[in-house]
């Protein structure tokens, strides 16, 4: 009766306490990030401040140069990646779906295998720079995310599911081919999945600090999140970075610690602020992933 | 190109012209074009690598060449298990995901049942929100978020926990004994919130006519809970379980390496198989451990995937992978 519409507090509390705990260290290092250097010394790091202080994010402000530039970086190799990604992943997931095309089995098979087995990390570091030399490049953060084999199978099986064959014969009985095929009827049709992968891609390449690890030594070519790791593993670096941002009107000295957090909020953010609204893609391709490809 | 489709119902009736695989595929020839970026990248990405697996009976001198290098039969697993490294990392892995396995799997269950009992949408999606962010949320600001507990001079606990009660602070950074609670409970912030709402979409696909059925007869929330929900979601936690064993040799690099700050102080509760090839590869530079502890990561990999799918479908075979 009441039970029906009411929801027990017995459920809302647990989930309450859950989510408080999901939120709360994100809400520590925000306050951090705005906390005066002095207070933080005194205090460390607490959930609340009395004294706001925006000097951090000024600091990041005037360092146009080396944050920025990270920034930069993880745009790019997240843009054209994601792109790259779903044209690539989309392309193989069709012809894996037409059921006229004879190398189907096989190639299925193929993919598939790569989700069975992994060379491990030396062959694979080998084979970027050792075979194609691609170490601090743009290419080498892009070319390893592009495609796997999870996404195509996911592409492929709506495609088969959601698209109806009689379309695609009508469609080429009047003489469209599989590439026009391909552009005109399954990518516009597509768009729940193209979202919902293109999501999943899009947050890898922004949070990818892996790749960098592996391949990248130059200090130009640094992602966001390598940057960020840097600079909570090597004190130094944090210090070179806030020397160059240290304005010589300025007397005083740069705010490490709050400089440090205000990074990671600044990296977090782009995230948090879309997310909201892309959440039921999410949701909707882990109810299309569970369908058996 | 409009010519390249044969449908099915006039094949039979029609006069066979050469049906041989190479006349079939240049008759598709556009879609092995579209294909062929993906096989391409997959070659370069994962298949190339895979060749490289014998580089564990080699000793890699780059001064030789990759294919130019020694054979040396198995001595670099005799180097490996010469050490007592090779096992403590072999059980960290397997102790750890073991534990997150467990864990996880309880805590998500019954978040999923939880959250299927909000009946306030806004309130719901709130809770969903919140629990999967910290899945988008990368390895590295986690590492930043432990740092802001542990920080031993400045970090939270110490500073506003443990110095208020007049204890005495800990260097976290360089007390191995704490990490395995550490790195589990930062596990379990990170993957619960995404695993409950895989266990949601199972239970909201469950029909809804077992519920109204189970009303008439009286059955109340409780009832229906652990009668109806946890029984019908079952395959999906099974399924769910025993794919996390088949990977139960594959540690998250990430979690190990961030949320420790790679302190090598630690290494004796936290060195895995996939920090040791990290390390053995890139910062020791002894490619011939990293080719080892490598190979044989990969193969008993394959083997418990193997294995698992066989168990998956005696169960049920429309989950097995293949």
């Amino acid at each position: 009766m009441t039970t029906k519409n009411r929801t027990n507090p017995l459920v809302l509390i647990p989930l309450f306490l859950l989510s408080l705990a999901c939120l709360i260290p994100l809400w520590l290092i925000f306050m951090v990030s705005l906390t005066n250097e002095n207070d933080i010394s005194t205090y460390g790091y607490r959930f609340w401040t009395d004294n706001f202080d925006f000097t951090a994010y000024r600091y990041l402000r005037h360092d146009a140069e080396t944050i920025g530039r990270a920034f930069g970086v993880s745009i790019l190799v997240t843009i054209i990646g994601t792109v790259v990604s779903l044209f690539v992943t989309s392309a193989m997931a069709f012809s894996l779906s037409r059921k006229e095309f004879p190398l189907r089995g096989f190639l299925s098979f193929y993919v598939f295998f790569t989700m069975l087995f992994s060379g491990g990390l030396l062959p694979w570091y080998l084979v970027y720079t050792r075979m194609f030399h691609l170490q601090d490049t743009l290419m080498v953060l892009i070319i390893p995310g592009l495609i796997g084999g999870f996404n195509i199978f996911i592409m492929r099986t709506f495609f088969t599911n959601s698209i109806p064959p009689s379309l695609i014969d009508s469609a080429q009985i009047d003489g469209a081919s599989e590439y026009r095929t391909y552009f005109s009827i399954i990518l516009p049709l597509s768009l729940p999945v193209l979202a919902t992968i293109g999501l999943f891609v899009t947050v890898s390449y922004w949070n990818d600090w892996f790749t960098s690890l592996v391949y990248i030594n130059n200090e130009k070519l640094y992602t966001l999140q390598y940057f960020l790791n840097k600079t909570l593993l090597n004190a130094l670096f944090l210090q070179s970075i806030a020397n160059k941002a240290y304005s010589p009107t300025s007397i005083m000295t740069p705010p490490l610690e709050s400089i440090r957090m205000a990074m990671a909020m600044l990296a977090i953010l782009p995230i948090s602020l879309v997310f909201p609204f892309l959440q039921k893609y999410f949701v909707k391709g882990l109810t299309i992933g569970a369908v058996k490809g | 190109m409009a010519t390249s489709k044969l449908s099915p119902a006039t094949a039979p009736i029609a006069p066979k012209p050469q049906r041989t695989l190479l006349h079939k595929l240049w008759k598709t020839r556009s879609l092995l074009i579209l294909a062929i970026p993906g096989f391409a990248l997959l070659f370069v990405n994962n298949y190339l690598p895979m060749f490289g697996i014998f580089l564990a009976f080699k000793n890699l001198n780059y001064t030789k060449g990759i294919l130019g290098s020694d054979w040396v039969g198995i001595d670099n697993f005799k180097f490996m298990f010469a050490s007592n490294d090779a096992w403590m990392i072999i059980k960290h892995t397997i102790l750890y995901n073991f534990t997150f396995l467990t864990i996880n799997t309880v805590l998500a269950v019954l978040l999923a049942v939880l959250l299927n009992e909000v009946r306030n949408r806004i309130l719901s999606k709130f809770f969903q929100s919140t629990m999967l962010l910290p899945h988008f949320i990368s390895m590295v600001i986690v590492g930043y978020l432990v740092y802001g507990f542990l920080n031993p001079e400045l970090g939270f606990i110490n500073k506003s926990i443990l110095e208020p009660l007049g204890k005495e602070t800990i260097a976290w950074y360089a007390s191995p004994e704490y990490w395995p609670y550490i790195l589990t409970i930062v596990n379990t912030w990170k993957s619960v919130g995404y695993l409950a709402v895989v266990y949601l979409a199972a239970i909201v696909g469950i029909d809804q006519e077992y519920y109204e059925a189970a009303r008439i007869d009286g059955a109340g929330r409780w009832k229906q809970m652990t009668k109806i929900t946890v029984p019908l979601i079952a395959p999906v936690i099974i399924i769910m379980t025993l794919l996390a064993i088949g990977r139960i040799f594959n540690a998250d690099f990430g979690l190990f390496y961030q949320a420790t700050m790679a302190s090598g102080m630690l290494k004796s509760t936290t060195e895995v198989i996939d920090t040791y090839v990290y390390n053995a590869l890139l910062v020791t530079g002894d490619t011939g451990l990293a080719a080892a502890a490598g190979l044989l990561q990969s193969v008993v990999g394959f083997i418990l995937v193997i294995t698992v799918n066989r168990i998956v479908k005696r169960f049920s075979s429309d989950n097995a992978l293949f």
